[in-house]
């Protein structure tokens, strides 16, 4: 039955906690709805065939022998009746849906709390240990999330679909919801509450990692600090880190990954919202001004600071800066891996490059020993025709994984 | 005796007219334009969405289309077209009166209204509008469009709708004719006055918080701004607190034509003509304490959702009191299957399921879910839009002998009724699902998974507009050309049939003598 349904009425699939108990809600109350419609479309279509003109009383247009109808008393109590079990049909529904809505606003005292900053059109996640991610939001199944939210400028709205939860993040308030993920798996974030002009490129990703590979996505971070010290924040190689001899293109490929540009552009040449990177740099690109201009470190570095300025000619205006956002060696990691990919050639559409003609396919394909964090966000991988999710999608085959 | 149509000649006649009944036809034209251009606004939306990325339009222009579609649609037709254009003509012949209560009152409203779009228009044309119709601040206070302008614009229109509403309560209160007390009361009459009090009641709320966001965007005040102390989500409240009341002014008379229209052809009164008044009323004011139903996520407090969510279920108990009156009506009568009659099975099916999906939105925990996504969407578009619309062709067609002194063609009324009715369902029951699957609404771009139920939606669409199309084509052909009407073609007991048709300028030729209520079906007429 719920299987049934939930295909029919195209629900994302139950990813959450209260995701069930209000679907349930959902089939109750949206089968009554057809039902009554059905019902009530029935009687009108009955009563037009059964009292239609010339069959009954006087004719089409002749005067009607009967009086005007007066409300008797026993029709009161048979309207009052049925009135009154609709409204407490209602109510039943209220009764339920409040008591539900309770549940999913209360977090539980236990939740492990994450601090989302929205901005246009972006979402920023900072977590207990002091890291951050942009777009990507990671999370350990089966504990309580709270997430504490706050916007920069306007009214954005944090939506995941799958776990049927949405809470507007206001500028001047913080508001909270909370989840807990039941198994790992990937879910969509949109923004729901309309945000300017890319307002529908505002989406996200909700990765729900196992216990275990949370803890070691945690350990994992590491790589990234190292490419990216902020001031007084100085280097640590720990003994944890897994690969301390990372090339500053692989660095720079999971600080993309991490800060969410590779949801926008691609690495292989397959046109996306933003330029694809592959076979960037160096190369003369079009201004939406009219100029040419050659994308070097330069143009580069400024694109990312301010996208505005030098529009790549035919694609939206839509990037935030990352002013501030990144740390200058990031950036140039950054720089350092759109340079590795030079030579991937800039319409190939997704076709894998043969490992001998190019020096950097080495970094396309993951590389030995890369932390196996970065994969998850990484859009790379799953557009590359090879490319096979880290995670299995949910369990009910949906609409919800990407193609 | 001349009709209001050939009294005088010339088009200074008509503009500085004071009969209500040439007022209403110029509103007609003018509501019908506003008509056109939101329909077209609402092509290019549904066709750029055929696709997940772009078509034709930039996502900035997409912005505009869809809050120029959302401006145009509630603030110039919805809101204003069945009182200024039904209520107008109908209300004082339905009362026996030679005209309203103050007729230069009328005319001003009426040039109030023109300017208010114009301001509206022209702001779109320079500019355009990026805030969606619902101008949430901090967004709308800082866009780069023409916010000023345009809710100034907006503003305006109100203006308008205050002054015919101040017109209509008045009228009903003084030019009853002799004998006509309030329980002889047309039925359409109650629904224009309950509608009217919110009118006069709610509008001044909304001009107060759309002239707030126009001077917090021209001087940067700070008054939505949570930087300078202020607050952003004051406006929602300040915004719905007529907004909500305002789905009331567009349904309302929509619900009054549904009377007249079932009354009529199943040649019988309604099954309770108590029922239908009083809950025009009760409608009337419960819908002034369910604002809050449209902010369960906006981070109101626990206590405030559930407080409002219940007081939302007794909007649908009215409606359903209404429902099942109608339906009721039609019990023992003698049904005629007429056009008016095809939008009035349209409009009880879209409004028994747009009503019961208000009901799930109420609901809410559900209401988390289905907030600011398609479900939303397609929830108000059955509900208020399909209502209004089906009801306001219903009106048209049912009062098109009185108003011009012609029919229209039968047979194109009917395929345009079936297309408009089956267009309407067929746009926006994808949109259901869409909302349902997590889509937001005011996406430019979406997930390629959604596509076909784009596709279905934008099918429906034309079917919808083809359907439209087809009623202006005829309407207007039968205005000048078509054969000439009976005085009371439908056998109608109502009082607005007994006026020569078309009326003449004032409406009767001898004083209205009321002997019977506008139902007595069971006496000759």
């Amino acid at each position: 039955m719920n299987g049934w349904l939930h295909r029919i009425l195209m629900l994302p699939p139950q990813a959450s906690s209260l995701a069930r108990h209000l679907d349930y809600l959902h089939y109750a109350v949206i089968l009554t709805t057809m039902a009554g419609a059905a019902g009530v479309g029935t009687l009108v279509l009955y009563y037009t065939v059964r009292y239609r003109a010339g069959t009954g009383r006087g004719g089409e247009r002749g005067p009607d022998p009967r009086p005007l109808r007066t409300t008797g008393g026993k029709s009161v109590f048979v309207e009052l009746g049925a009135f009154g079990g609709l409204f407490a049909l209602f109510v039943v529904f209220w009764i339920i849906g409040f008591t539900q809505y309770v549940r999913v606003a209360e977090p539980p005292p236990d939740a492990l709390t994450i601090y989302v900053v929205a901005k246009q059109w972006m979402w920023e996640f900072a977590y207990p240990d002091g890291s951050g991610s942009n777009g990507t939001l990671y999370v350990p199944a089966g504990r309580p999330i709270q997430l504490v939210m706050t916007s920069r400028d306007v009214i954005h709205s944090f939506y995941v679909p799958a776990f049927r939860n949405k809470r507007d993040v206001i500028p001047g308030r913080s508001t909270t919801l909370w989840f807990e993920a039941d198994q790992p798996g990937r879910h969509r974030i949109e923004c729901a509450e309309y945000c300017g002009t890319g307002h529908s490129t505002m989406r996200g990703e909700v990765i729900v990692l196992s216990a275990e590979d949370y803890a070691r996505r945690l350990a994992d971070r590491q790589p990234v600090r190292i490419a990216g010290p902020a001031p007084g924040n100085p280097p640590v190689v720990g003994e944890e880190s897994p690969s301390p001899l990372l090339s500053l293109a692989a660095v720079g490929r999971s600080v993309a990954a991490d800060a969410g540009c590779l949801r926008c552009h691609t690495v292989d040449g397959t046109p996306h919202i933003g330029p694809t990177w592959a076979g960037l740099y160096s190369a003369t690109i079009p201004l939406q001004s009219g100029a040419r201009v050659v994308a070097d470190v330069e143009y580069l570095t400024k694109s990312m600071m301010d996208p505005a300025a030098d529009l790549h000619l035919g694609f939206p205006n839509v990037m935030p800066s990352y002013q501030g956002l990144l740390t200058a060696p990031q950036i140039g990691a950054i720089v350092e891996y759109i340079r590795s990919l030079r030579d991937v050639s800039r319409h190939a559409g997704g076709q894998p490059l043969p490992a001998a003609v190019s020096p950097a396919a080495p970094i396309v394909t993951p590389l030995p020993g890369d932390p196996p964090s970065a994969r998850p966000a990484d859009d790379l991988l799953r557009r590359a025709p090879t490319g096979v999710p880290l995670y299995p999608p949910p369990s009910e085959p949906s609409s919800e994984s990407s193609p | 005796m001349t009709s209001y149509l050939d009294d005088n000649r010339g088009i200074m006649s008509w503009l500085a007219t004071r009969d209500h009944k040439r007022i209403a036809i110029m509103f007609l034209i003018a509501t019908a334009g506003a008509l056109l251009l939101g329909g077209v606004f609402a092509l290019v939306l549904r066709i750029e969405l055929l696709v997940p990325g772009k078509l034709f339009l930039s996502a900035m222009d997409y912005n505009r289309m869809f809050t120029h579609h959302g401006v145009v649609m509630v603030f110039l037709f919805m809101v204003p077209v069945i009182p200024t254009v039904f209520g107008n003509f109908f209300l004082p012949i339905m009362l026996g009166a030679p005209d309203l209560a103050f007729p230069r009152l009328n005319l001003a409203s009426f040039y109030v209204y023109v300017t208010g779009a114009i301001i509206v228009i022209a702001a779109m044309w320079f500019g355009g509008l990026d805030t969606g119709w619902t101008f949430y601040a901090p967004y709308s206070t800082t866009s780069p469009t023409a916010v000023a302008t345009g809710t100034f614009g907006v503003f305006v229109v109100g203006v308008s709708s205050i002054l015919t509403g101040v017109n209509f309560i008045a009228t009903v209160h003084t030019m009853r004719a002799r004998d006509m007390g309030w329980t002889k009361l047309p039925l359409f009459v109650w629904s224009i006055y309950a509608t009217a009090i919110i009118q006069v009641i709610a509008t001044p709320v909304l001009g107060l918080s759309l002239l707030l966001v126009a001077v917090d965007h021209a001087w940067a005040l700070g008054i939505f701004d949570p930087a300078m102390g202020g607050d952003p989500v004051l406006f929602q409240h300040l915004f719905w607190f007529y907004s909500h009341p305002a789905v009331y002014i567009m349904i309302l008379p929509a619900m009054g034509v549904v009377s007249e229209v079932v009354c009529t052809f199943s040649h019988n009164p309604p099954a309770s003509y108590r029922a239908i008044a009083i809950s025009s009323l009760g409608i009337a004011f419960v819908g002034f304490l369910t604002w809050g139903h449209h902010m369960f996520v906006a981070g109101m407090s626990t206590f405030d959702v559930g407080a409002f969510g219940f007081l939302s279920m007794f909007t649908a108990i009215f409606s359903a009191i209404k429902v099942f009156t109608w339906t009721s009506t039609l019990r023992h009568g003698a049904v005629r299957v007429t056009t008016p009659m095809l939008y009035f099975f349209g409009f009880m099916f879209l409004f028994v399921f747009g009503g019961m999906t208000g009901v799930a939105l109420a609901t809410s925990s559900l209401d988390i879910h289905w907030h600011d996504t398609y479900f939303v969407v397609a929830h108000f578009h059955f509900i208020m839009v399909g209502g209004t619309l089906t009801m306001y062709l219903a009106a048209l067609h049912y009062w098109f002998p009185k108003m011009f002194g012609r029919m229209y063609p039968r047979r194109w009324s009917i395929v345009a009724a079936t297309a408009v009715v089956l267009g309407f369902i067929f746009t926006f029951t994808p949109q259901f699902l869409l909302g349902n699957a997590g889509m937001p609404r005011r996406y430019w771009s979406y997930p390629p998974e959604y596509q076909w139920l784009h596709i279905l939606s934008t099918a429906g669409a034309s079917i919808l507009a083809m359907g439209l199309a087809l009623n202006l084509a005829y309407l207007v052909w039968a205005v000048f050309r078509g054969p000439r009407a009976e005085r009371n073609p439908w056998g109608s007991r109502s009082y607005e049939w007994l006026a020569p048709t078309p009326p003449p300028p004032h409406n009767f030729d001898e004083p209205l003598v009321i002997r019977r209520g506008p139902y007595d079906y069971h006496l000759p007429e």
